[in-house]
């Protein structure tokens, strides 16, 4: 049977067009790009974890769902302060729980944001963002501007669906009605595609800006800005003329410019300088989300505690303070004793200090392959494949929430969701804590 | 007993029977108001001793900010708002943080802890209405619902262009029925869609650029297609050219344009028991009226333009308006008018967020404080009030401070007080710039509001307004069994001691929910079951099919595929579908 408008749940852009077929142990996939392709052969891939396994005396085995549920409550329940790192592959259903088990214990929530976005969420505390959904850009935008993302690879439809190609109502030629800017350091597939490639030195991307803002408010930016970003400044003026002269500029920015040095300081100002923008012309900003729900984790962590990442519940009521409640800071201050890890492959993408420490504490991980986090966890919890196997929701890029469905079932008997997962661990740890 | 409760002795308000502060007895039984209790029932049912305190039906909150895109917006850009003001989990209890945009458990136990037990969100931005969903489905102690913003939308402004009614019609059912919510609301029609080029609409008869439909067809072709299918509450007017000096004539002639319309909710419920008719007549609800009540040109000879409309709401009976108060302090200014909110970012220079959401609709959310110092945010103080004390009959009116946007909701007691207590005014405007006095007529007027008219705005008058007084907002026989007990005698109350207005409905002595006792002195003790109202209109299947037809092609200058952009009913807690009846 062929089944359409699947979710595709691999970046933020939440493709949600997707035809598959599944017949025979093989699937077929329709409209998805590589990731979203090589996503979904995971669903008949050989290598998918199976069977929960924990680790007893430095030796693995499998056991039952019992068993790992068991060992992975008593774990949480007799830490002091557990970190619950809930990833942004799954759906904000079974992120809520685990929202849940974090304030229920006194531990700290986090998910990929504080080590992705986070810098942008803190950007927009500073400033607030003027963004738009993604069809504002698709129907009116005639300026499309790409700084520090390289669209093409790290969401290869996004160019094509949202940004630079569609035939949108007051768009009708798709892009011969756009300009496209990239700002990169690098020659990426993205910059070659555009229309001007502003190659700036890396880790410039405040003093552009800043010029740039300088040239809006009409003064003349100091000389020194060009040897620092690499940038004429004429050509700076004739990017700012550019913007100015265009009915609708459509933004998007990357972790090149959240990651870079300035940090959340130049989401600030790129932020403040298209609030500034509009008051000559129609323009937005917007980020280019990595995984399917890292937009999702902010949203219900906001709106369920009230802050977006790195949530500290020890003292019962939410706390906030990045530097101090998130990920990689608690690890490195070794500040918890036990951690959760879902959906996301923590241990390879945190510094070594932290992840070495993550080793070493007692970790459960809910995934749905190996990686070196279930490698490195005391019990794992096999994974059920979110827009697959259940249904839940995601939120795009541009924080429009999407509802999946599934076209097959969890292939264990045990489990429908990662939601389902999570309830039956939250039981277990009420029952043991309350006993 | 589950749901079952006697609450005896109390001074009982509930105005849409006309019970004005009588001693009687109240019983519920299975969450229902009934006439009385039978022998076998008494035994063992709970029984409040209200003797010296007031009872009134559970408060509703016809236009509150609470959830959804634009709101959470506010919670993520506004930590500053959230460390000081929180609350730690209890065994039954979430934790939660936010003064002005509280998260969502806080949010419903602080309506919960003040008697109220139904809220509405106020603007449901149809592509986002899953996300609205989500935060009502997770906010405990109310009964909701939500109204969904079609002011600007795209398909509407071509049929209305197009003349095409019937196909209107069948649109705004369908999309009640996909987006599962409850009512019209219009923001700034025309403007928002302007707004998409970074324009705004100034006149009742500028044409919105691409759609050439003027503002005030859409108002009235709103208004018209609102009759036409019957839907419980007046279209939900937020008028052009808000928060700017001068506003309030627009406003006035914006009220003007549906005053033919007749009127004609149809639903298939079934009426708690009232002496009072407790159907809307009213073609028209706006809302905030204070921000839609500049005087003046400019903020230098700004004044209050509040006399304006409630000359023209007092000598008409079309129009229902809220007041949108201002209690002062902090606020988180937040309204689908996106262009509204870009002019405060130009005279604040605040952090400013803005949504514009394809094809539909907008957003635009800034922080705000209210400061006694400023002349225009005294003024405003005062404005809010004049809206309600203006207005002779309390029936034309309700109380909100379009929480977030004049101030939290949590300011709802101080703003009993200044309306029930001459003295609580005069108090602020010592301490609030002289504007409040110099621009606006709140200084004459002496009058101060009855318990009884409390009532009719806070809770009688919120649930007829939106057609949810079948079950809200009385205490009639047949009505849901919510009721607020408050630690007010009526027989010894001085209103001069305002103080004690303030404390008396901070925290009900006890707010009961479908029979249950949920909250009592400001503690939440009970996690009750709610409900989530939306209409299913039944319309023609013929014009239905023919919409559709336009709607399928127009949808490819959404991002969202057709089959992925309709609300399951997954998302609601309790969905509750109210049947309406279109006009055949």
């Amino acid at each position: 049977m062929v089944f359409k408008n699947i979710i595709c749940p691999v970046c933020g852009g939440s493709c949600d067009d997707i035809q598959v077929e599944l017949k025979d142990g093989k699937i077929d996939v329709q409209n998805a790009c590589k990731m979203g392709n090589a996503k979904f052969q995971e669903v008949v891939s050989h290598h998918r974890i199976l069977k929960p396994t924990i680790r007893e005396n430095g030796k693995v085995k499998d056991v039952s769902w019992d068993e790992a549920l068991e060992m992975a409550a008593d774990i949480l329940v007799n830490s002091k302060r557990p970190l619950f790192f809930l990833g942004s592959e799954t759906s904000c259903e079974a992120q809520e729980v685990g929202l849940h088990m974090a304030e229920y214990l006194g531990g700290l929530a986090d998910s990929n944001a504080t080590i992705c976005h986070g810098p942008t969420v803190m950007g927009i505390q500073e400033s607030g963002m003027v963004g738009a959904t993604a069809g504002q850009a698709k129907n009116r935008a005639d300026m499309i501007v790409y700084w520090g993302v390289n669209a093409l690879e790290s969401m290869p439809r996004h160019m094509s669906k949202y940004g630079v190609f569609p035939r949108g109502y007051w768009t009708k030629r798709g892009r011969f009605d756009r300009t496209m800017v990239t700002v990169d350091p690098r020659v990426t597939p993205t910059a070659v595609a555009s229309d001007l490639h502003l190659q700036l030195n890396p880790n410039s991307d405040y003093e552009l800006l800043s010029a740039l803002f300088t040239i809006l408010n009409g003064r003349e930016p100091h000389p020194s800005v060009e040897e620092i970003t690499g940038i004429p400044i004429s050509v700076m003026k004739q990017t700012v003329e550019m913007m100015k002269e265009s009915n609708y500029v459509s933004i998007y920015v990357g972790l090149g410019v959240s990651s870079s040095y300035g940090k959340h300081r130049n989401i600030e100002i790129a932020l403040n300088f298209v609030k500034e923008m509009n008051n000559y012309t129609k323009c937005n900003i917007g980020a280019l989300r990595g995984h399917c729900n890292v937009a999702g984790f902010n949203q219900i962590a906001s709106y369920l505690y009230g802050y977006p990442f790195g949530l500290d519940f020890g003292k019962g009521y939410p706390r906030y303070n990045p530097g101090e409640y998130t990920t990689v800071d608690v690890l490195r201050e070794k500040d918890v004793d036990a951690a959760f890890v879902m959906s996301a492959d923590l241990v390879n993408h945190i510094p070594a200090d932290s992840a070495k420490y993550l080793a070493e504490i007692p970790m459960i991980c809910l995934d749905i392959a190996p990686c070196p986090s279930t490698t490195a966890a005391d019990v794992v919890l096999p994974g059920v494949i979110d827009a697959m196997e259940c249904d839940g929701t995601f939120y795009r890029l541009d924080n429009v929430p999407v509802y999946f469905e599934p076209f097959t079932d969890s292939p264990f008997p045990e489990t429908k969701s990662n939601e389902d997962t999570l309830k039956q661990l939250f039981a277990k740890i009420k029952a043991k804590k309350e006993a | 007993m589950a749901g079952t409760i006697a609450i005896k002795n109390g001074y009982v308000y509930d105005p849409l029977n006309e019970i004005n502060g009588e001693i009687m007895d109240i019983f519920i039984k299975d969450g229902k108001v009934v006439t009385e209790l039978s022998g076998a029932d008494m035994k063992d049912v709970k029984e409040i001793d209200a003797k010296g305190k007031t009872v009134m039906p559970g408060g509703v909150d016809s236009h509150s900010h609470v959830a959804g895109a634009k709101v959470n917006v506010g919670r993520m850009m506004r930590p500053e708002d959230h460390y000081k003001f929180y609350q730690k989990r209890t065994p039954l209890t979430h934790s939660g943080c936010g003064y002005s945009v509280p998260s969502v458990y806080l949010g419903g136990y602080e309506y919960s802890k003040m008697g109220y037990t139904t809220v509405f969100e106020a603007a449901v931005p149809p592509m986002e209405a899953r996300h609205t969903h989500e935060e009502m489905r997770s906010t405990p102690m109310l009964d909701m619902g939500g109204y969904l913003v079609l002011g600007n939308n795209w398909f509407l402004m071509r049929y209305l262009k197009e003349g095409d009614v019937d196909k209107a019609a069948a649109y705004i059912s369908w999309m009640m029925k996909t987006h599962k919510t409850y009512g019209i609301k219009c923001v700034n029609p025309g403007g928002v869609e302007n707004w998409g080029w970074g324009e705004n609409v100034s006149a009742l008869d500028q044409a919105n650029i691409h759609f050439e439909v003027t503002p005030e067809e859409m108002i009235k072709s709103l208004a018209e297609l609102n009759e036409k299918l019957g839907i419980p509450m007046p279209v939900h007017l937020h008028a052009n050219n808000l928060g700017h000096p001068g506003c309030w004539e627009i406003t006035r002639d914006s009220l003007k344009i549906p005053k033919n319309v007749k009127t004609k909710p149809n639903t298939d419920v079934e009426w708690a028991e009232t002496k009072r008719n407790a159907k809307r007549h009213e073609s028209v609800y706006l809302t905030h009226c204070q921000f839609n009540a500049f005087g003046g040109t400019s903020w230098r000879d700004f004044e209050s333009g509040v006399k304006g409309i409630t000359d023209y709401v007092n000598s008409n009976d079309h129009v229902v308006m809220d007041s949108g108060c201002v209690p002062f302090g902090d606020a988180t200014v937040m309204t689908g008018d996106g262009p509204a909110i870009h002019d405060l970012y130009v005279l604040t220079g605040h952090k400013w967020s803005n949504t514009d959401v394809e094809c539909e609709c907008g957003s635009g959310v800034l922080p705000f404080e209210y400061l006694k110092s400023n002349p225009v945010h005294s003024s405003q103080w005062a404005m809010g009030l004049e809206v309600l004390l203006y207005v002779t009959d309390a029936w034309k009116s309700i109380m909100t401070t379009d929480s977030p946007n004049g101030g939290p909701f949590i300011k709802y007691p101080q703003v009993i007080a200044w309306l029930m207590s001459n003295k609580a005014r005069q108090d602020t405007f010592a301490e609030c710039h002289k504007w409040a006095q110099d621009r606006t007529g709140l200084g004459g007027e002496t009058r101060e509001m009855t318990l009884n008219e409390i009532a009719i705005l806070t809770r009688a008058n919120p649930a007829r307004t939106i057609g949810m007084s079948y079950r809200k907002g009385t205490l009639g026989i047949g009505a849901d069994g919510d009721v607020a007990i408050y630690n007010i005698d009526p027989k010894k109350l001085e209103v001069n001691d305002y103080e004690s207005i303030i404390r008396g409905f901070e925290n009900a002595a006890y707010t009961i929910k479908a029979g249950e006792v949920v909250s009592q002195m400001g503690e939440i003790v009970a996690i009750p079951e709610k409900n989530t109202f939306y209409t299913d209109i039944a319309t023609d299947a013929d014009d239905e099919k023919r919409m559709l037809e336009d709607v399928k092609k127009w949808f490819k200058y959404y991002t969202l595929g057709f089959n992925n952009y309709p609300t399951p009913e997954k998302y609601l807690a309790n969905p509750t579908p109210i049947q309406v009846n279109a006009e055949k």
